[in-house]
């Protein structure tokens, strides 16, 4: 798997995380502030990244893994081998490209999560785009798909829960809400990190309901075995369609 | 050694392959040959587990392949196209290859010599031409030593000194007693190689005949003549 190692756009993912996150570090005097900026630009960029270069990687080899599985080879390994190769080098980009200058600058328990949510967004996103690769034969609509997904995720997704929020205002949603925020990794991780850095008081009493879930060991217990569950259910069920795919 | 039982596979509303049933043994050359669309490459890939029957089965050495893998270590597959990770060098291919099907030591290597692929070893794949490629996936299909010869218009993009060898390579192996399967349209080189004939349309096997009856049942010589009178009848 050294291919994808090599490849330029992974190369290039790894500089710009760590141009920005050496410039965000940098231009605020505050580490803790520089933190949160670079939160943001981690919860866009890595979910983006993982799953369009995920998506495109595999319909490209898809010949060759055609060939592999020509081989005497189960097609269980073929397409693990393929999901670590591809979660295996973008870990490696991100944690050169933001976990390291995290690290410098703020190793905290605090550096700490932000590394763990960052890592586990990345194998999620690829975990989705091999989905969403083993669901589409055509190239382009499963790039669209890829792209979508990221969409609905970092964005509609919030849309939705706001909408949610203001149809049900008279009711008590902060529990619901929990519940809700398990079914996207990125608002999971974003509320994960948000609450180590005790700015939750901004988000109002949600925020508080939050801080006194997320807050506890159980709650940081639930929502990592949430993102981790985020990897395998998708891992799970595109290995399954891919034993019966025809090729 | 493979026989296909009423193998029938739809991809939406087209039949790619319509109740076919044959049976290969070995020391045969058989060519699949049929015009575009009729369900070559698609026999070839349920042959090889890559496509799943709908209905019927394929049994190799007399057991059903269906879920199973460990057969496939007696293939050799030359696809008809090769494509392979960009960054890869062809050495590290072959590594690859060999470390996959590791469990058979004894290599033929005839062809990497032939084509002199040993000097682009450290060469990408990327770089490479199509015909280098080409030359790649053949010299992949012959390295192990395999019972069973797939290969998929073996000689497309080759070059004729490649493709004068990878024929020689060919009858040397059908010398053997291995079993080749080829799909190939250029029928004038197919003429030296096979001694069988099956030949598709719209997904039905119409004729499994050796190319002698095929020879007296078209009085023509010229296995291109000869094909060209039962397309037209």
């Amino acid at each position: 798997m050294t291919d994808i190692l090599r490849n330029r756009i992974v190369l290039v993912y790894t500089l710009f995380l760590l141009a920005a996150s050496l410039s965000v570090f940098s231009l605020e005097d505050n580490s803790s502030k520089g933190l949160l900026s670079l939160l943001n630009i981690i919860l866009i960029v890595v979910p983006l990244v993982s799953i369009i270069f995920s998506t495109i990687y595999v319909y490209n080899s898809a010949e060759f893994i055609e060939l592999l599985v020509s081989q005497p080879l189960k097609r269980k390994t073929i397409w693990l081998s393929l999901f670590t190769g591809l979660s295996a080098s973008l870990l490696v980009a991100f944690f050169i490209g933001a976990g390291i200058p995290v690290l410098i600058y703020q190793a905290t328990m605090i550096g700490f999560t932000m590394i763990a949510v960052g890592s586990l967004l990345s194998i999620i996103f690829v975990a989705i785009a091999m989905l969403a690769t083993v669901k589409t034969r055509d190239k382009a609509k499963g790039i669209g798909a890829a792209i979508m997904l990221w969409l609905y995720f970092s964005l509609l997704f919030d849309g939705l829960v706001l909408f949610l929020l203001f149809q049900f205002a008279d009711y008590p949603m902060e529990k619901p809400m929990i519940a809700i925020s398990a079914l996207n990794p990125i608002d999971l991780s974003r509320i994960l990190i948000l609450l180590q850095l005790d700015v939750s008081a901004m988000m109002g009493y949600t925020g508080a309901v939050f801080k006194d879930f997320f807050g506890t060991y159980t709650g940081i217990g639930f929502s990592f075995a949430t993102l981790i569950l985020w990897i395998a259910l998708p891992v799970w069920y595109s290995t399954r369609k891919f034993n019966t795919k025809d090729l | 050694m493979i026989i296909a039982s009423n193998v029938s596979k739809q991809f939406g509303k087209l039949k790619a392959l319509d109740d076919v049933s044959t049976t290969c043994n070995k020391g045969e050359c058989i060519a699949l040959i049929g015009p575009n669309g009729s369900g070559k490459t698609t026999f070839i890939k349920s042959i090889l587990g890559m496509v799943v029957p709908d209905s019927g089965f394929i049994t190799f050495k007399d057991k059903n392949i269906l879920h199973h893998w460990k057969y496939r270590e007696q293939i050799g597959y030359m696809p008809q196209i090769g494509r392979y990770p960009d960054n890869m060098t062809i050495g590290q291919v072959l590594d690859m290859m060999k470390d996959i099907r590791s469990e058979n030591p004894a290599l033929d290597e005839d062809l990497i010599k032939a084509f002199s692929l040993n000097n682009l070893l450290n060469k990408r794949m990327r770089t490479l031409s199509g015909g280098t490629r080409q030359k790649v996936s053949a010299a992949l299909a012959f390295l192990f030593n395999p019972a069973v010869l797939i290969l998929d218009e073996p000689t497309a993009g080759l070059d004729p000194v490649a493709s004068e060898q990878l024929k020689e390579k060919i009858i040397a192996e059908k010398e053997k007693g291995k079993l080749v399967l080829i799909t190939s349209h250029v029928l004038s080189e197919l003429d030296e190689l096979v001694t069988r004939i099956i030949y598709m349309q719209d997904g039905k096997l119409l004729f499994h005949k050796s190319i002698e009856a095929l020879r007296q049942d078209t009085g023509e010589d010229k296995l291109s003549k000869a094909i060209a009178k039962v397309m037209t009848k």
